[in-house]
């Protein structure tokens, strides 16, 4: 049992942080480029990809048997266009504001490549649990990418923080972090921070395996 | 069929009627799940719609008490029912004794990435614009965007004449009635908000300087916040 919970657990943790489906895998970067403006937008299309990963998740592990492999993308591809169209219809009755803000991206979750990319690699092969528990660590780890991504550019880009200002009135906002090179500008850094994190550990493992050899 | 290697652990070929059943069934679900999200959540996002046009048209004109929709038909401007759909409408803007204040003006146009739609408060008698509110656009988040979320781009618009036509100056440089102050960063944005009230200009000032009557007043619709 307690071993069971310890997969779980690293299931979930290799999507928030390991595996990250931004900062590791680089994928998904349409959205992540073009709603992190702010900081609200990439929390509303960070909630909006969530549903629609683990909704699509749940759904593919569950038919897995049922969908022939020849059919199996098209299949996976009907099932995300229809979660993404109810969430569209879904935000605009009830928090048009935020509708109003993302708009023309929300149909765009259909072609985000991490949910479908999760589909293949994950759903369609594993217990509909173990899918769940992936699409909740790869959907948090969205959401945290988004969201750091979208407070670094609005705070440097606006003077602000969830649409609070920061620093008054005689900030000098760097426009160009809220203009699509500021978005390059800032996951280029975030990836660079990730790069040295992994350099850093592989050179302790090669350090440690150094030492154990000359102790042998 | 005979390519595949003998005793290999593929499961057998499904048909292709299987394969076209899949997606079909598939295809109707979801078709199934759309067409009934999109009725349950459509009442919603029409009625949102309408009453965000009927706040816009409250705000663009100050100090009026009802509204009516006008369409322009054989050279004169009649009234149409809430319902009624038609091409080149416009409301009108009544006081408290249903006398005529003023026009609410739809325009639209292209902005810095996708169209603007925007409404703006025209007085006919004074001729001037004394509001203006931006319906839809997607201008840049941070730049573009405050069109509607500069209080002080917005405020040149309570009060601009429409004579000469309206021109953008660089922001602080308004010295007469009929220029605005452009927002600085969003220069482009700035101008087409400008541009889209010239062309509404051009299109309704002609039509509703006649001397026409003005259109009866059968059923105003109530202000917004009743029954809200």
């Amino acid at each position: 049992m307690p071993k069971k919970r310890d997969d779980a657990y690293q299931e979930y943790i290799k999507g928030l942080w390991r595996d990250n489906p931004v900062f590791v895998q680089v994928l998904g970067m349409c959205p992540m480029l073009a709603v992190t403006n702010s900081a609200v937008n990439a929390l509303a299309m960070g909630g909006a990809t969530f549903f629609v990963l683990v909704a699509s998740s749940f759904l593919v592990s569950s038919l897995k048997n049922w969908i022939p492999k020849q059919v199996r993308i098209s299949t996976y591809i009907i099932i995300i266009a229809t979660f993404v169209t109810v969430t569209d219809f879904t935000l605009q009755a009830m928090a048009p504001v935020i509708h109003k803000e993302l708009g023309a991206f929300i149909p765009l979750i259909v072609a985000n490549c991490m949910i479908l990319g999760r589909q293949e690699a994950f759903a369609a092969k594993n217990t509909v649990r173990l899918a769940v528990i992936d699409a909740l660590g790869m959907a948090s780890g969205f959401f945290l990418a988004l969201f750091v991504l979208g407070s670094v550019r609005e705070v440097l880009g606006d003077g602000a923080f969830l649409g609070m200002s920061l620093f008054g009135p005689n900030f000098e906002p760097w426009i160009i972090m809220i203009l699509p090179p500021g978005g390059f500008l800032t996951l280029g850094l975030i990836l660079l921070f990730f790069n040295w994190l992994k350099e850093r550990k592989d050179r302790l493992v090669d350090r440690l395996d150094g030492m154990e050899a000359e102790g042998l | 069929m005979n390519n595949q290697a003998p005793g290999s652990a593929e499961a057998v070929e499904p048909t292709s009627a299987r394969l076209v059943a899949t997606l079909s069934v598939a295809g109707l679900l979801s078709g199934l799940i759309i067409v009934s999200v999109y009725e349950a959540t459509l009442p919603t996002i029409t009625a949102y719609k309408a009453k965000v046009l009927r706040e816009a048209v409250f705000k663009v004109l100050p100090g009026i008490d009802n509204l009516k929709r006008l369409a322009y038909r054989e050279n004169r401007l009649v009234a149409l029912s809430q319902e009624q759909k038609g091409q080149e409408v416009l409301f009108g803007g009544y006081d408290a004794e249903g006398e005529l204040v003023g026009y609410a003006i739809p325009s639209a146009g292209p902005g810095f990435q996708d169209t603007i739609r925007l409404l703006y408060g025209y007085l006919p008698d004074q001729r001037k614009v004394v509001g203006m509110e931006i319906l839809e656009s997607r201008e840049t988040p941070g730049l573009g965007d405050k069109i509607y979320k500069d209080a002080a781009f917005v405020s040149n618009f309570a009060n601009l004449a429409v004579e000469p036509e309206i021109v953008t100056v660089k922001k602080g440089r308004k010295s007469a009635p009929n220029e605005v102050d452009a927002i600085t960063g969003a220069t482009i944005s700035s101008k087409a908000v400008v541009r889209i009230i010239n062309r509404g200009n051009e299109r309704w000032l002609p039509r509703l300087d006649e001397p026409g009557p003005e259109p009866p007043l059968p059923n105003p619709l109530p202000p917004p916040g009743r029954g809200n």
